[in-house]
């Protein structure tokens, strides 16, 4: 990514859980990185979540998610944002998420996986890499 | 070094350490800190069970009465719940603390679309009084007293609880249950908020005003300073914030024209035993000290009894860590200590799985047995507030309570917390501790032993507890099957009457009880309200 154009992340809470503190937190860190950065705010639908990202021309999407609903909530977003020709958005994920999902989740397109307590320095690494 | 900061010269002694709160802890104490703090016996501690009972609510502590148990339990469909009831009962504990799912606190059914993949996941699910009958079933209502986790719909779960007790045959002045009802925390953490602030709170007062009327054995609302803990705020700003929290409730239901001595006895809260050892403490006994004297010189409450900081001092989320997670057993131990030296009431401890996922039976029971342990084994009931008198925990305690009501002035000089939360000032600043709390934790400024900075969670190999799909079929095909067999006619009246009492201003707790005994659903229930009250848009500050 060319260093003009800032990568764009839109951090969203989908669902019903309404734990916001690694979203807020890990939002802060990506705009202290120099990222620009949406916040949804909370109980977004996947709907609204598409319907943010392709309205602010995101390159990031950013799901955080701590009620263990990861799995059945990414594939279905994965495949809304191929009907919405969101190829190339990239999706990454945090929150509560057990090793053991990490490659179910990779595997149905989500571009890094960030479980609880991953470093800062790790997520913006790796959201850079994508755009390199 | 833990959740303190901990400034080390280069030989690594450490030369400064400063409290979350912001107090500047020095190496020695003695005489002449108590002397120069102003320490008075009578004013500042009392003897223990008088005012304003820094000491402890009982004169004797818990050698008269040992603290209460209320693991956090609930998950799956309700027949799965009860049968967790029932053993965490067989093993000894002595109350109830029944989680919900999200669908269930975000009022709306197993069949909603916005329920997908979230039916009983993090806690029961409830869609009518079926659901209860069955999650209750065999429980001694008039023994065990029932906390329930909801918020949003508490005035809903506070019906649903007196329908069932009528149901099976208990009458609603011998049933105590405490649902948490503390919309103003959901709102600064945890997010489980449905309406705008201002019915929110309307709702609080409905139930506070309905259950000093009708359930007198109940306590209406749980304030949380926990959750509020747990987003980021200091162990002063915890207590700070819930206290004006109570504030506000209790403006609201005086407005109505009730005494708030007639109703401020049957508050409680639920406090956070995360942190450092002796700031938690320090933390608890002067947040006795200053709820007893707000309740006395601002709403002029004389009663004894009244005037008790009651509630659950426990759980500890935010120390969990997910390596090494045999750790959290120990430190759950010490946090449990913690509220054992505060004198509390009642207890319940996060279970060391709990980084991951809800506990498993194992875990729970382990976190029961932990509290046991330290009533029964260690020594803690052996005499009432054994730490008083130490010249660190009564400076300590002093220099706590100052903190405390300089954050309780800053909110009130900003106008009171309803405007602080509904303009998001309160959520910005907690967002803004926890994000630098989070880096100092990266950078090793503090720490959490098993965790290296800058390097990722590494989960461990630990038995978890899985959720399993069917849950929400069959909670669905229940749900069908109540909605199958019910009279439509009884749930229309009945919703329709709960539609009038929201529009007017008229209590809502009668229409509920009706409509719960009709098997409306609680999405019935909640949509009446989301129709009336609109949902909140909340103020976006990170």
């Amino acid at each position: 990514m060319e260093t003009k154009n800032k990568i764009r992340v839109l951090v969203a809470k989908p669902g019903l859980d309404g734990h916001d503190k690694g979203a807020k937190i890990v939002a802060l860190a990506l705009r202290d990185a120099g990222m620009e950065v949406i916040y949804s705010g909370l109980h977004q639908t996947l709907d609204q979540i598409i319907s943010t990202a392709v309205q602010e021309s995101v390159d990031v999407i950013g799901l955080s998610i701590m009620s263990g609903a990861h799995l059945p909530i990414c594939k279905k977003l994965t495949a809304m944002m191929k009907e919405h020709g969101l190829t190339d958005v990239s999706l990454v994920v945090g929150g509560v998420i057990p090793q053991q999902d990490i490659q179910t989740l990779e595997q149905m397109g989500v571009a890094a996986v960030f479980p609880g307590g991953t470093a800062f320095d790790t997520i913006v690494t790796e959201i850079n890499q994508l755009f390199a | 070094m833990g959740v303190a900061r901990y400034i080390k010269d280069d030989k690594g002694a450490i030369q400064e350490v400063v409290y979350q709160s912001g107090i500047t802890v020095k190496p020695v104490y003695g005489p002449q800190d108590l002397e120069t703090a102003g320490f008075s016996y009578e004013q500042d501690l009392g003897k223990p069970g008088e005012y304003p009972f820094t000491r402890s609510l009982h004169p004797q502590g818990y050698r008269s009465r040992a603290w209460t148990t209320r693991q956090y339990t609930g998950f799956g469909t309700p027949e799965q719940t009860n049968e967790r009831f029932k053993l965490m009962i067989a093993k000894g504990q002595n109350g109830l603390n029944v989680a919900f799912d999200l669908p269930t606190q975000m009022g709306y059914d197993s069949d909603h679309p916005l329920a997908e993949g979230e039916v009983g996941r993090v806690g029961m699910a409830v869609d009518s009084l079926k659901d209860f009958l069955t999650a209750f079933e065999g429980i001694p209502l008039d023994r065990i007293g029932s906390g329930l986790t909801i918020n949003a719909v508490a005035s809903i779960m506070m019906a649903m609880y007196q329908a069932l007790g009528e149901t099976r045959g208990f009458d609603k002045t011998r049933i105590s249950c405490t649902p948490q009802n503390d919309i103003l925390k959901e709102m600064i953490g945890r997010g489980a908020w449905i309406f705008p602030v201002a019915h929110g709170v309307r709702l609080v007062g409905d139930t506070i005003e309905y259950a000093v009327k009708e359930l007198p054995r109940s306590n209406p609302v749980s304030i949380c300073g926990y959750h509020i803990r747990e987003s980021g705020a200091t162990p002063a700003q915890e207590i700070a914030y819930a206290f004006e929290i109570a504030r506000a409730y209790i403006d609201t239901v005086a407005q109505r024209g009730i005494d708030p001595s007639d109703f401020v006895g049957r508050f409680s809260f639920n406090f956070n035993v995360y942190g450092n050892l002796w700031e938690q403490v320090a933390k608890f006994r002067a947040a006795r000290k200053i709820w007893a004297q707000m309740l006395k010189e601002d709403y002029g409450v004389t009663e004894k009894k009244k005037l008790f900081l009651r509630g659950l001092f426990g759980g500890g989320g935010s120390g969990l860590t997910k390596e090494e997670p045999e750790n959290n057993i120990m430190r759950g131990a010490f946090y449990a200590l913690g509220a054992a030296l505060s004198g509390a009431q009642t207890t319940a401890l996060c279970s060391f799985d709990e980084a991951y996922t809800i506990p498993t039976p194992r875990s729970a029971l382990l976190s029961l047995k932990t509290l046991e342990l330290l009533m029964d084994e260690v020594g803690l009931r052996d005499t009432v507030d054994p730490l008083a008198g130490s010249y660190f925990i009564e400076t300590l305690t002093l220099e706590m309570a100052d903190k405390i009501k300089e954050e309780m002035a800053w909110v009130r000089e900003m106008g009171g917390i309803v405007s602080g939360i509904s303009e998001g000032v309160i959520q910005k600043k907690v967002s803004q501790q926890a994000y630098e709390f989070e880096k100092g934790l990266q950078s090793g400024e503090y720490k959490k032993v098993g965790k290296t900075p800058g390097k990722e969670d590494e989960g461990a190999e630990v038995e978890l507890h899985r959720y399993n799909e069917e849950w929400a079929r069959t909670s669905k095909d229940s749900l069908a099957e109540v909605k199958r067999t019910r009279h439509e006619k009884a749930v229309t009246d009945t919703l329709r009457a709960l539609e009038k009492a929201a529009k007017c201003k008229d209590n809502v707790m009668p229409p509920l009880v009706d409509c719960c005994k009709a098997f409306a659903t609680v999405g019935e229930m909640a949509d009446v309200f989301r129709q009336t009250f609109g949902e909140w848009q909340e103020p976006i500050f990170y």
